[in-house]
């Protein structure tokens, strides 16, 4: 299987690319899978949370409430504003979810690596890729006509460009401790001697990185894009049917995947002894998720100036400093 | 480099906003995200609860009472019944008296917690709105054992009160009163002591006792600029001089001290309850009341203090069963008059926070 799927090293003939499809469909049906079932876990946790039930009616235990949701979603009639810029409007979502996709490409998600690529470059093309999502939201909120919409999009922008700074700061932390912007190597870094995952000597680095991974995700309590009970909704207030659901789609695919890049570069990733590496690596995405929803069920919203004051006066000068303290640590260490 | 210029837009707020608790709207200019202008546009509600009342018998204008402040039915009942028996000097049954007082200060507690809910929501936070709700439900629960009804509560007559409690219902009121407390504790800690909840309340929506009392404001607006004043103490009706309780002041007059007000508030509301359970004494429940009230030719003016504020009830009368002329003090309404200076300068998330805090019913701001 794993041989099947190795294209590194070899001639991009057509076996290749029919073998790369393949790997994407894969890997699109195994995000689905993922994405259905995080909205499936949040809402069962979220509900525990405010002694509610949760989906328990469609299937055993609710477990295809999701799914009848999408299916909703999707048969819904696909409703374009009169005076929206129709051409930008149709396509926003998608330029929102194709980045998200499209970083999944370098997350290891076990010890063979299957499905994703080996790439040297796999921290920045994930910092590099992510943001292009910002383009999908801010011409949503443009393009729908709407002034919710509108500062809801300009909103994203902002917040999204400003904490774009810290994340890729924070990370750097870890690239240097392990020398590689390769995620499967700074995994192999981390399982190497003296076996210390770097949320131990990164550790102010990850709380900039955690920090910035909610704002990132807009998730609670820096959910000001979408902040419904100022803006009803944001960016997306004019969207419906499968449009929405592709925006919807985007953010948990991030949620996904920016957990699994906390997990591959703070816990070790895949690594842990006794179980399979890609039960390590669910596990350890898992208390991710749980720890952003667990957010949500906690914290009021953050006001916008608030939310930008934090990331260029505390967020940053922190991570530079434990860029500082990194450097000087890896120069004592060698 | 001079200044970019920028162009102001205008947005409404409302009517069909989640956060306008109603159907109010505020059409405001904003600058980006600071607000230059604000206009609140009010009447979309409007039920013409004080026409009508005025070809309706006294005993029917209570359950349009119920309407107007939906969320404080047991207070504005108490109001109208309030000021038709002063307005017909009539005697009501000590133990009538009593279910009143407990009746409202339960109502009292649950119209805080319901602002305490949605005020959060308004913030962005889901779960304390849950859990505020389900502490409501259990009091709606004990208004339901007594009138039949979840919200709007018809219980309260010219001369006393519908029903004597239910079997086991004052002793259930009793066993509450201590939970009620314990959860009190639980939102303090999850509410109260959040930074962000503090970074987003604190210092914004201020103003000073001044201000307030220029504007006609009154209830928790007024006191939480720390001017004392609440007619349950300084204009004693109904028994409520027999209790002992404290009136909640603020001192800064802004959103925190507002929603601090609200909190303290529901203790004293658990202090009033808790003596009137213990000294409320049997007896009948209704008073010997004609069957036809006819108020005296004149002019009256009643207030009690609502969970809002002081809601006054003017009636003028010929002599007959229906009032000539019927006008509310809402509160509701009065409270709102400042907000277009509370909102300019501010931005578009503040709108909401400042918004929240004044705690309008729009039942009552356009009865």
């Amino acid at each position: 299987m794993a041989d099947f799927f190795s294209w590194v090293d070899k001639p991009l003939d057509t076996h290749a690319v029919l073998n790369m499809i393949i790997g994407a469909v894969v890997v699109l049906a195994f995000i689905l899978g993922v994405v259905t079932y995080s909205i499936y876990f949040q809402r069962k946790l979220i509900g525990w949370m405010q002694w509610r039930i949760g989906p328990n009616r469609v299937g055993p235990l609710g477990l295809l409430q999701t799914i009848a949701d999408v299916l909703k979603l999707l048969i819904k009639e696909d409703v374009v504003p009169e005076k929206a810029d129709r051409p930008i409007f149709l396509i926003a979502p998608m330029l929102a979810f194709f980045p998200s996709f499209m970083v999944l490409a370098v997350i290891p998600f076990s010890a063979n690596h299957v499905f994703t690529a080996y790439s040297n470059v796999g921290v920045l093309y994930y910092i590099a890729l992510s943001a292009m999502t910002i383009i999908g939201v801010v011409l949503g909120g443009w393009a729908s006509n709407n002034k919710y919409s509108l500062i809801g999009g300009m909103r994203s922008a902002a917040q999204m460009i400003s904490y774009e700074v810290p994340l890729a700061m924070s990370v750097l932390g870890v690239v240097l401790m392990a020398g590689s912007m390769n995620l499967v190597k700074i995994v192999e870094a981390q399982i190497a001697f003296p076996y210390v995952w770097y949320i131990v000597p990164q550790f102010l680095g990850f709380c900039v990185f955690i920090i910035s991974a909610t704002a990132e995700l807009s998730r609670t309590p820096f959910d000001l894009p979408e902040a419904e009970s100022e803006l009803v909704s944001g960016y997306n207030t004019e969207y419906s049917g499968f449009r929405f659901a592709f925006f919807y789609l985007a953010e948990y695919v991030y949620l996904f995947a920016m957990s699994g890049l906390g997990a591959t570069l703070y816990f070790g990733g895949w690594s842990g002894p006794f179980l399979s590496g890609w039960i390590w690596f669910a596990l350890k995405v898992t208390c991710f998720i749980f720890f952003f929803f667990w957010l949500q069920a906690t914290m009021p919203r953050i006001r916008t100036d608030q939310l930008l004051t934090f990331a260029w006066k505390v967020l940053i000068p922190l991570s530079i400093v434990n860029l500082v303290l990194t450097a000087v640590l890896k120069y004592l260490l060698h | 480099m001079g200044e970019i210029r920028t162009e102001e837009m205008l947005m409404n707020i409302g009517p069909q906003h989640p956060s306008t608790h109603g159907v109010l709207r505020v059409v405001v200019k904003v600058d980006g995200e600071i607000i230059t202008e604000a206009d609140p546009v009010v009447g979309y509600l409007h039920r013409g609860t004080e026409k009508l009342a005025e070809d309706l018998q006294y005993t029917q204008i209570i359950p349009y009472t119920d309407r107007m402040d939906y969320l404080s039915s047991m207070v504005n009942n108490h109001a109208i019944v309030n000021a038709v028996e002063k307005a017909m000097d009539l005697e009501i049954p000590e133990r009538a008296e009593y279910m009143r007082i407990i009746v409202v200060e339960l109502n009292r507690l649950v119209s805080h917690l319901v602002f305490l809910g949605t005020y959060l929501l308004d913030l962005g936070a889901m779960t304390p709105f849950l859990y505020a709700f389900a502490d409501r439900e259990q009091v709606v629960d004990f208004f339901n054992r007594l009138c039949g009804a979840r919200l709007t509560y018809n219980y309260m007559r010219v001369g006393g009160v519908k029903w004597d409690a239910p079997e086991g219902w004052l002793d259930d009121v009793r066993k509450f009163v201590p939970y009620m407390r314990s959860q009190m504790d639980m939102f303090h800690e999850l509410v109260t002591g959040n930074e962000i909840f503090l970074q987003r309340v604190k210092g914004i929506g201020k103003f000073d006792a001044d201000t307030a009392l220029n504007y006609a404001m009154s209830g928790i607006n007024l006191r939480a600029t720390g001017f004392n004043w609440d007619l349950r103490k300084n204009k004693p009706y109904s028994i409520y001089d027999r209790f002992d309780f404290n009136v909640i002041v603020g001192e800064n007059g802004d959103c925190f001290d507002r929603y601090m007000c609200h909190m303290n508030e529901i203790l004293e509301s658990l202090k009033i309850v808790e003596q009137a359970l213990e000294q409320i004494p049997e007896g009948p429940v209704m008073g010997k009341v004609p069957k036809i009230l006819r108020v005296p030719a004149g002019e009256y003016y009643s207030a009690v203090e609502g969970t809002r504020g002081e809601l006054g009830v003017y009636i003028v009368s010929e002599g007959k069963d229906k009032p000539y002329r019927l006008k509310f003090r809402r509160p509701s309404f009065v409270n709102l008059q400042l907000l277009p200076e509370m909102l300019k300068g501010q931005s578009m998330a503040n709108l909401i926070a400042i918004l929240g805090a004044v705690d309008i019913v729009l039942g009552e701001v356009d009865a």
